[in-house]
């Protein structure tokens, strides 16, 4: 399930592939809905780094499976609307490519078992989202959102690697053998809560999924993310990757679950996220701006549930996940169709559109009704089993419920306004384009969604028999039963909840039309409400990185080439002071000098000297090509043939490239050069005898482990060479050379790029 | 120098370097050579070859451009290393053709994994030698 796409897909290619890939898609929901209801987990692993005991090791039970469905069934919906989102325009293989990496990624985020390959998918989903919500790579605010996208979830995904390799070690210690200590599915065996380190792992563990699920404070990078294309919203920002959080969190549940710090963190952190987001979202203007931020609204609710830990919780957090997957994607889907075919996501300019779109509007409302909990939407189901959940708590019931209630009231507005709002009321005039229905493609999604919506909603057992009955149970670490009903009876607690869920709608229709009117006809002059101050410090933050390098990089850097060489030349020098320093080995001096030696020494201080006197330029660097010979000749008296060759090569091309380099420089100046200034001198002088004293020390070390005596035996049996320098260079160590060769390349790349560059404009003579 | 005596004599002494850096690339298994310093041979012969004649001229010997060579010369040995793969074993191991060709030696993915690093060697150092040479505009 990861092909690679090539990106130089044309738009006219694009539409087949598109829905070759859509139907693979569907292949694959089928093949998995087929599977259900699991009796058994299905597994696969590879070995990958077998030293390290890390293994590809893949697991399908039933919360993954639940994910699994999702990825696919969204992801197949979402590339038929890109093709049609992105119809005329280039670029569309791109997309498709990175959507289609994205998945891949995603899937295998959902189906690792490994604590360490997931976090290696979970990282790559962050890398995809970079990817994509910096699409439009020419736009600032892409680039920036994608930035901050990246640096918040990478910087999450480190903290989350720290604490798997935590749980990792702690379970090794608590007694579990090295290969099930790295699997999630084998944490269960043993109580990782009465490990000392638990709650710093929890901790961890808590910052990356939080990061991941936009809870705050970490939920700024959601909205900005709203700059990539509509499709990739729909499906990243919706559906998928922000619920990767809420995925870690289902899936520790049973090991962590219990800790008074999990439950402690959890909900409140969930509540004032949710409350807090749910009315931010009221505040914005734009379509995919509300639906950032009610999407980070109901992540919040999805952690307090979990946090509360429940059975009923964990019910309603399995089915809230489904439900509001399917509402969101399709709402976005529906914010994306408004801009393409209008021009614009104003909600406040957005009206009246249902006779020029009316199947737009109506998939517009299907999503809004079930956003909004109404009846018989599955988003019904599920905020009846929220507030049911929420009233079954020992503790702080009515706050829970308090905050529940006025967060769903905003949610109401917020879904009003996305979905109904842009297609009642008065005909809006003055849009961009004059609105037209949108293609089919653009529509399955939208509309497939809702239908499921509202099918699972009337026939609930499809859903909690087959699959959500599971999933809860994989959370919780029990099984359980789940019986999804539109109608619960006549009993108190029914109808209390019920009730509540009543209340909820009708405050939050009088919500929505008081907010509708005070924003009719463009009445507010701004498009985007300014940013809040935890934004701009956020910004802030963000920008003063760069700023404070910059500032650091003309510091060191400001003066010209010698003065970079200086600077460089004076750190190693301290450093190789150091290391002097605390030595404590006495260098000798051993065996006697052969003539043939002396004859190489005398000709290397022969050509320094040469190099020293202040006559033409071109004289000193014949004499540093003297002493370069020289020291080859002493390579070759030692007995290193290749070495002497080697250097005897490197030495030629040097003086080369150093005449070249020098005739551009001095432009025909053959004059004597200038005297250099005394501290230059002096910093010459003490690198040359710090690495020279370096190279003397380190000359009567013996390494303990005889490394060249086995590379010597092994040369021949195992490598078939008798040249030990060269076996080692192209087959003990041939990955150390690739990774010199492809820094070479790269190096000689941009060498000739700036070269290249300079002749491009016209030349201003020799500066140094 | 005179040009004259510079044009004959490099005329005369590019074909035997240019051997010369292939033999050291193939004996560089079994003694002293190698990739490396067959690479830096080449190289330094045409760089002598652009001093004599000119760059334009130099690059018109070359049947790839130096960009080429390089990249050539990566996915070459890239490629020996995946060789290891197919054969089910780890990445860039060794593997040999049991019986030596005439004139070459034994052939294997080591030695595909040298000329990968001779190519690159020659194309990096002509990219910048060429830029370096080239007469102003």
């Amino acid at each position: 399930m990861t092909p690679e796409t090539s990106s130089s897909v044309g738009p006219d290619r694009a539409r087949p592939l598109a829905w070759a890939l859509a139907i693979l898609n569907v292949g694959a929901f089928v093949w998995l809905a087929r599977l259900l209801p699991l009796a058994e987990p299905l597994e696969r692993s590879w070995s990958w780094v077998p030293s390290m005991g890390v293994e590809l090791a893949f697991r399908l039970d039933a919360l993954s499976a639940g994910f699994a469905l999702l990825i696919t069934s969204i992801g197949a919906l979402v590339l038929l609307y890109t093709q049609g989102y992105m119809a005329g325009s280039a670029g569309t293989g791109r997309l498709l490519s990175r959507l289609l990496f994205f998945e891949a990624a995603m899937l295998g985020l959902v189906l690792s078992d490994d604590l360490i390959s997931l976090f290696v998918f979970w990282e790559l989903t962050s890398v995809a989202s970079f990817l994509l919500i910096g699409f439009h790579h020419t736009s600032e605010a892409s680039r920036r959102a994608a930035r901050r996208a990246l640096v918040v979830t990478a910087g999450g995904g480190l903290a989350l690697l720290v604490g798997l390799i935590l749980v990792r070690a702690a379970a090794t210690d608590l007694g579990l053998d090295p290969a099930s200590a790295g699997r999630l599915s084998a944490l269960s065996a043993v109580d990782l809560t009465a490990h000392p380190l638990a709650p710093w792992m929890l901790g961890l563990l808590l910052v990356g999924a939080f990061t991941k699920s936009a809870q705050m404070p970490f939920h700024l990078w959601l909205p900005g993310a709203m700059a990539a294309p509509t499709p990739v919203s729909a499906y990243l920002h919706s559906a998928t990757m922000v619920k990767a959080g809420i995925y870690l969190l289902a899936r520790v549940n049973p090991v962590f679950g219990d800790m008074a710090q999990w439950h402690w963190t959890l909900v409140p952190v969930g509540l004032v996220t949710m409350s807090m987001a749910a009315f931010m979202a009221l505040r914005q203007n734009d379509l995919k701006r509300i639906l950032a931020y009610s999407t980070v609204s109901v992540l919040g609710i999805l952690v307090a549930l979990l946090g509360l830990g429940t059975e009923a919780a964990v019910e309603a957090a399995v089915v809230f996940l489904v439900a509001h997957a399917l509402y969101k994607a399709s709402l976005f889907m529906i914010a994306g169709i408004l801009d393409h075919q209008t021009g614009t996501r104003r909600a406040d300019l957005l009206s009246g559109l249902r006779r020029a779109m009316p199947w737009t509007a109506g998939a517009g409302v299907l999503a809004a009704l079930s956003k909004a909990g109404a009846p018989p939407m599955f988003g019904f189901v599920g905020k009846e089993l929220l507030y049911k959940a929420k009233l079954d708590l020992d503790l702080f019931s009515e706050l829970t419920i308090l905050v529940a209630v006025v967060t769903n009231v905003a949610l109401v507005a917020s879904a009003m306004l996305v979905g109904v709002k842009p297609f009642f009321g008065a005909v809006a005039t003055g849009l961009p384009h004059s609105p037209r229905e949108a293609p089919l493609s653009m529509l399955a999604g939208p509309w497939a969604l809702g239908l499921l919506g509202i099918g699972i909603g009337l026939v609930p057992a499809a859903f909690d028999e087959k699959l959500g009955g599971a999933m809860a149970s994989v959370v919780l670490g029990t099984p359980v039963e789940m019986k999804l009903k539109l109608w619960h009876g006549l009993n108190p607690s029914a109808l209390l909840v019920l009730g509540l869920s009543g209340l909820t709608l009708l405050v939050g229709i009088r919500l929505y039309l008081r907010l509708r009117r005070r924003r009719l006809g463009g009445s507010q002059a701004r498009p985007t409400p300014p940013p809040s101050p935890l934004d701009r410090l956020f910004e802030a933050a963000m920008d003063g990185l760069p700023r404070g390098a910059g500032w650091l990089t003309a510091r060191l850097h400001g003066g010209g080439l010698r003065r970079d060489v200086a600077v460089a030349l004076g750190v190693v020098v301290a450093l190789l002071a150091a290391v002097l320093a605390r030595s404590t080995r006495i260098p000798t001096v051993d065996g006697d000098l052969r003539p043939l030696e002396a004859m190489a020494v005398i000709l290397v201080l022969a050509g320094t000297v040469l190099a020293l006197r202040r006559a033409r330029w071109l004289t000193a660097v014949i004499g540093v090509g003297v002493t370069g010979l020289g020291v080859s000749l002493i390579f070759l008296l030692q007995g290193a043939p290749d070495l002497a060759l080697t250097q005897l090569m490197v030495e030629t091309l040097s003086v080369l490239l150093l005449v070249a380099v020098l005739l551009r420089l001095r432009q025909g100046r053959p004059g004597p050069m200038k005297g250099p200034r005394p501290s230059r001198v002096l910093l010459a002088g003490a690198m040359g005898l710090a690495v020279g004293a370096t190279v003397w020390l380190a000359s009567t070390v013996r390494m303990e482990e005889g490394i060249g005596e086995f590379f010597a035996a092994a040369s021949v049996p195992e490598a078939k060479g008798r040249n030990v320098v060269n076996v080692i260079l192209t087959d003990f160590r041939a990955l150390d050379t690739l990774g010199e060769i492809t820094v070479l390349a790269l190096a000689g790349a941009g060498i000739a790029a700036l070269l290249r560059a300079r002749r491009a404009r016209p030349s201003e003579g020799g500066r140094s | 120098m005179s040009p004259v005596i510079l044009r004959t004599a490099v005329r005369v002494v590019i074909p035997l370097l240019a051997l010369l850096s292939v033999f050291l690339l193939l004996r560089g298994h079994d003694e002293p050579g190698g990739g490396f310093v067959g690479g830096l041979l080449l190289a330094s012969a045409l760089a002598l070859h652009a001093l004599a004649f000119g760059v334009r001229r130099s690059r018109a010997l070359l049947p790839l451009d130096p960009k080429t060579l390089t990249a050539t010369g990566l996915v070459l040995a890239l490629l020996s290393g995946v060789a290891g793969l197919l054969a089910r074993e780890p990445f860039l191991t060794g593997l040999w053709l049991t019986e030596p060709v005439p004139g070459l030696g034994k052939l294997s993915t080591v030695l595909a994994f040298d000329v990968g690093v001779f190519l690159v060697v020659v194309g990096t150092t002509l990219l910048i030698l060429f830029e370096l040479e080239e007469e102003d505009s």
